[in-house]
């Protein structure tokens, strides 16, 4: 066929409907969402009032959650799904996608919002999870998820069971960028090792991965996930955004860091410009000034493993 | 409605990048949005693409692409970065320009349903409602007549996410595609989508709501590709 080239988005391999599929909740539909979201800042929010600042201010889209992972950190205890009401009043503040965390394997709080509308669910490792062996079969629904990994492996586990965005962990509720450094490094790093390595070797790549032949070597030859990749945990400046994007992130999540920051508005948006000119140091620096305090941060290091969000989910 | 003549010369067989004429060199719009997706389009059938987030950038351009993302994202970064104004001029210039989805709301003279603040960057007569099919749940794919590309007969696979679509059209607009009247998949009987058009085309400014980008088939691509060709040759 003469006007044919090899789907970006949608590949046969990692899509069990297969390439044919019409009507709602397809894979293309699903994935081709987030390749939308692609060069934007998704913005944590409690509220419809932070809802409304952060679409003021260009976030892609807003994440929706019972409080900001600082908060979780500072405070304790389970924490859950957003109050529906909150939910529904962000989707009547702003017009920009909303997306919405579920507890990991917490498929009633995900059927629960894909009734409420949400654009996006995020099975997030920042909750408390609900099953501490299996995630939610992401296929069995119409809305996309979003899924958090810290390597390679774990990024195709997720896709396997639907996932159609990906992004880095990092240690949310932080502000220290050093983990979403890392989890964006070994990505990228394991992606080029499937690409330099020769085909009946993919075989025992897929066996230490722990993830699907057929999906490790649609990486191996794309060079990329078959999903778009974002990143998220720690980022507070504009800096760390544009880092992020330098690194390989498509596209940036937000949490604490806006609205646990002086002038959350004005560093949102400098967030946003940042992100666009990420590889641009004038840009960066120009919008990097004048904005108050950053978020006050916790050290990763002075944080105990066992209470790193980012080792929920496996 | 009449059909332009001048639109496809590119035949079926022809493979490849095109041949004909000077090197072609396309615009896509980088501010935010699905950049790659059409630059890869573009480079698949031999044009070469730079990336537009600065007005310089727009220079020596023959056609820009206007990509899907969120258009109030769009529209707050192009003010934001001083493009708003060169991105007009450029426009009422006769600059071709093709919009998918976001880019079609900036191509649009009025739009329903945007933000309190959100401006267009305007040119066709055309009134575009945002978010018209839905949230994600309702983003659906569907098959289209889209008699104006090569290979009339053969469908098109639309993917809408959180799509737009025209609600009215001024004299000067030409529709290019509307949604079937039951689009595949869809089981909700005769939907508010049915007949509903997507795709339009007035003068050098083209638009669709969805997103022929992500799904490999590069007729579109092809059909905008020709359309800036021949505004380059009127003009040499």
């Amino acid at each position: 066929m003469s006007d044919q080239q090899n789907p970006t988005t949608a590949s046969p391999t990692s899509t069990p409907e297969g390439s044919v599929a019409s009507g709602t909740g397809t894979s293309r539909v699903k994935r081709g969402m987030a390749e939308m979201l692609k060069g934007g800042v998704i913005m944590d929010v409690v509220t419809p009032e932070q809802a409304k600042i952060a679409q003021d201010a260009g976030a892609v889209a807003v994440m929706a959650l019972e409080r900001v992972p600082a908060d979780i950190r500072a405070q304790g205890g389970v924490s859950r799904m957003s109050d529906p009401d909150m939910v529904q009043g962000i989707i009547d503040t702003v017009s920009i996608p909303v997306m919405a965390k579920a507890r990991i394997g917490h498929f009633v709080e995900a059927q629960v919002l894909q009734s409420l509308g949400v654009d996006y669910v995020d099975e997030s490792e920042v909750l408390t999870p609900a099953d501490y062996s299996n995630h939610i079969d992401k296929w069995r629904f119409t809305v996309p998820f979003v899924c958090g990994a810290t390597n390679l492996g774990e990024a195709l586990r997720r896709i396997t069971e639907g996932a159609a965005m990906i992004r880095s962990k990092g240690e949310a509720g932080t502000g220290d960028v050093s983990n979403a450094t890392m989890h964006m490094r070994k990505i990228r790093a394991e992606i080029n090792r499937l690409r330099s390595m020769a085909d009946d070797e993919l075989f025992v790549a897929a066996k230490e991965l722990q993830a699907p032949y057929e999906l490790v070597k649609e990486v191996a030859a794309n060079g990329k996930l078959p999903v778009v990749l974002f990143t998220a945990g720690g980022i507070a400046t504009p800096a760390d955004a544009a880092m992020m994007m330098q690194l390989g992130a498509e596209g940036v999540f937000v949490g604490s860091g806006i609205f646990k920051a002086g002038n959350p508005a004005q560093r949102a948006a400098a967030i946003v410009k940042a992100t666009t000119f990420y590889d641009d140091p004038d840009t960066i620096a120009e919008v990097s000034r004048g904005l108050g305090e950053a978020m006050v941060g916790i050290n990763v290091d002075d944080i105990p493993v066992p209470h790193r969000l980012a080792e929920r989910g496996w | 409605m009449t059909r332009p003549t001048t639109l496809t010369p590119a035949g079926p067989g022809r493979v490849g990048p095109a041949a004909d004429g000077e090197p072609v060199r396309i615009g896509v719009l980088a501010v935010q949005g699905d950049v790659r997706e059409h630059a890869q389009a573009l480079s698949a059938l031999g044009v070469t693409w730079v990336r537009v987030r600065r007005p310089g950038e727009l220079a020596d351009l023959d056609g820009l692409i206007l990509p899907g993302g969120e258009s109030t994202v769009q529209d707050k970064l192009t003010r934001a970065l001083g493009l708003r104004d060169p991105l007009r001029a450029a426009i009422s210039d006769g600059l071709p320009v093709y919009g998918s989805c976001a880019g079609m709301i900036m191509l649009a003279s009025t739009v329903l349903d945007g933000e309190a603040d959100q401006q267009t960057l305007g040119g066709m007569d055309v009134t575009v409602r945002r978010n018209a099919f839905g949230r994600q749940v309702d983003s659906f794919e569907t098959d289209l007549r889209f008699p104006a590309l090569t290979e009339p007969e053969r469908p098109i696979r639309a993917v809408f996410i959180r799509a737009p679509w025209i609600e009215a059209v001024g004299p000067g607009v030409e529709v290019l595609a509307r949604v079937p009247e039951r689009p595949q998949g869809s089981d909700a009987g005769v939907s508010p989508a049915a007949g509903r058009v997507v795709a339009a085309r007035q003068g050098n400014l083209f638009a669709t709501s969805f997103h022929p980008e992500v799904t490999g088939d590069l007729r579109v691509h092809r059909y905008f590709v020709d359309l800036v060709r021949a505004a380059r040759e009127r003009v040499a």
